[in-house]
């Protein structure tokens, strides 16, 4: 296979309001991601960076979202172009996406069990007891202790770091190529935090690749292969070597971004 | 001091069990003074703050509160504290002393607005128009109508991006300092407290496992679960295939609080005297003056 699994190429993401005003998020945004890395895109609220990472399962309700140019190879094929056929086989099967707000992304109403076999079943074909075996397998995988109880409870019934370790079975468990995971920890308390970063880091393998959206860097010193940094809908700086790039951000807003963090520590 | 909190414990029962999450608390806030609560979720953080200002419906508390003067709060989430369908104007005049006239509620309203950096404009706005980080100024502001003495922010900022949450502890440290107001920080973040408190109070399951100076805590932590905190906050230059250095688990819920030290089943340093019902102080702490 040659090129890269993931080519964001100078890619536009806007909004159009009701009133037929055009907000653009982001601007000729170009990024490339390769099987076994993990790209980190930092930036503060605002900066694009959400709206960058969710084009590319196209999870941004369209309208009001409209990609004035730009195209986003996955695997070489633009995702942009597909139909919507296709795009519900790459986004089920092939791109994995894990939420920052787990309770906002898991039916309220249905056993965590179910939820997870449904995935299965919608998208393999595979017998429920199987899809239930499965399910049961990646609890166990994501670290949720008494994960035969669990498969029965309900979403309210987990706590928060529990809820976002379903949505990381759920998001790996059809084996996806890429993994999308938009502040996943954010909501998290540190300890928690650390045990799934930790997690992530042991499942993304050589052969798959991981997308972080993240404001925090020391999240991204632990996770990232690579990052680009945002500032107002433009990726200003990237960096292929991350503690490189902590000793010496080259885009002034990198610089005050590091510094910033730096004086946060301790 | 502005306040006292000794042996605070705090009982709710339902379905006929009792259940203790805050069992034994004390510590204090100096006047104008600087002072955080330090512990992951569900470790009675939010409970203990509660219970300072009274806000706690159908538990059972005993000990001792003193509390010399008005108290405020700053909750975690702006959006589940605000009233969305009221301007916020109106909502930031709600907490003010009653008997002011009109204007005076409207000139100290635009006032409390521009001490928190936001413009006038902001009064007629919805809670919705604007961003977190604005929503959580809207907070302070309201909070701030109140006169308090001390002002009780929990997680104020785990909502916020890093610089907001820079902007808005900057602010609330500014106002501290102007309006020689107390804070008592509550946050699962160690990183925060070095910069925005002077004495630290570490809670895992109900009570204190460590407090001090923040200096003197967070340069030489002294308790198992303190050491785990601080190693859990990501740090930008820890090389990224260092080790992880977790805290196993999670904190168990109040009625599964285990015999002995509650920490010992995910504590690395852990001894069969930790898991003893006559276990009574952390072996780590014993060279250590504290409480």
């Amino acid at each position: 296979m040659n090129g890269s699994l993931l080519e964001i190429e100078n890619l536009s993401v806007s909004y159009r309001g009701e009133d037929g005003s055009v907000f653009t998020a982001a601007s000729e945004v170009s990024l490339s991601l390769n099987r076994g890395e993990s790209l980190c895109i930092v930036g503060e609220s605002g900066s694009g960076k959400s709206s960058v990472a969710m084009s590319v399962p196209r999870l941004l309700p369209s309208p009001p979202a409209f990609w004035p140019q730009g195209r986003i190879l996955f695997d070489g094929k633009d995702i942009l172009a597909m139909s919507p056929k296709e795009l519900r086989s790459v986004r089920a099967r092939r791109i994995g996406v894990v939420f920052q707000d787990p309770i906002g992304s898991l039916s309220p109403l249905h056993r965590i069990g179910d939820q997870l076999a449904e995935t299965l079943f919608l998208h393999c074909d595979v017998s429920r007891s199987a899809a239930r075996a499965t399910a049961l397998e990646w609890l166990h995988k994501v670290g949720i202790p008494e994960p035969e109880q669990r498969l029965k409870a309900y979403p309210h019934e987990l706590s928060g770091g529990m809820q976002q370790r379903v949505m990381i079975a759920m998001a790996l468990m059809l084996g996806p190529d890429l993994i999308i995971a938009d502040e996943p920890t954010t909501a998290l308390d540190v300890t928690v935090q650390s045990q799934i970063l930790s997690l992530m880091r042991s499942l993304v393998g050589k052969d798959s690749a991981l997308l972080l959206i993240t404001h925090d860097l020391g999240v991204v010193a632990k996770m990232a292969s690579k990052l680009a940094v945002m500032k107002d809908g433009r990726v200003i700086e990237t960096a292929d070597d991350v503690s490189a790039f902590f000793a010496n951000p080259s885009h002034p807003h990198s610089r005050a971004l590091v510094a910033e963090a730096r004086k946060m520590e301790l | 001091m502005i306040l006292e909190v000794e042996n605070l414990r705090i009982e709710f029962a339902f379905d006929g069990k009792v259940s203790v999450p805050v069992r034994g608390v004390s510590f204090s806030v100096p006047k104008a003074g600087r002072t955080a609560l330090v512990g992951e979720s569900g470790c009675g953080k939010t409970l203990t703050a509660l219970a300072v200002g009274s806000l706690l419906d159908r538990a059972k508390i005993s000990g001792d509160i003193k509390l010399n003067g008005r108290v405020a709060y700053v909750f975690q989430n702006p959006m589940q504290s605000l009233d969305p369908v009221m301007r916020v104007g109106k909502q930031i005049e709600e907490g003010m002393e009653k008997g002011l006239s009109r204007d005076a509620r409207r000139a100290q309203m635009e006032q409390l607005l521009e001490s928190v950096g936001l413009p006038r404009e902001c009064a007629r706005k919805y809670p919705c128009e604007l961003s977190g980080g604005q929503q959580q100024r809207v907070m302070i502001a309201s909070a701030l109508a109140q006169s308090p003495k001390l002002l009780i922010a929990d997680e104020p900022t785990t909502a916020l991006d890093v610089t907001t949450q820079k902007e808005v502890l900057d602010l609330i440290r500014r106002i501290a300092d102007e309006r020689e107001m107390a804070v008592l920080l509550i946050t699962h973040n160690l990183g925060l407290v070095s910069r925005y408190s002077d004495y630290v109070n570490v809670m895992y399951a109900g009570q204190i496992v460590e407090s001090g100076a923040v200096k003197s805590v967070l340069s030489n932590p002294r308790h198992p679960y303190t050491k785990g905190l601080l190693a859990a906050v990501p740090r930008i230059d820890a090389p990224r295939d260092a080790p992880l250095v977790d805290i196993p688990g999670t904190v168990p819920p109040p009625w599964a609080w285990p015999e002995g030290c509650a920490f010992h089943p995910r504590c690395p340093q852990a001894t069969k005297e930790c898991s003893s019902p006559l276990f009574k102080k952390c072996p780590c702490l014993t060279d250590y003056e504290q409480f």
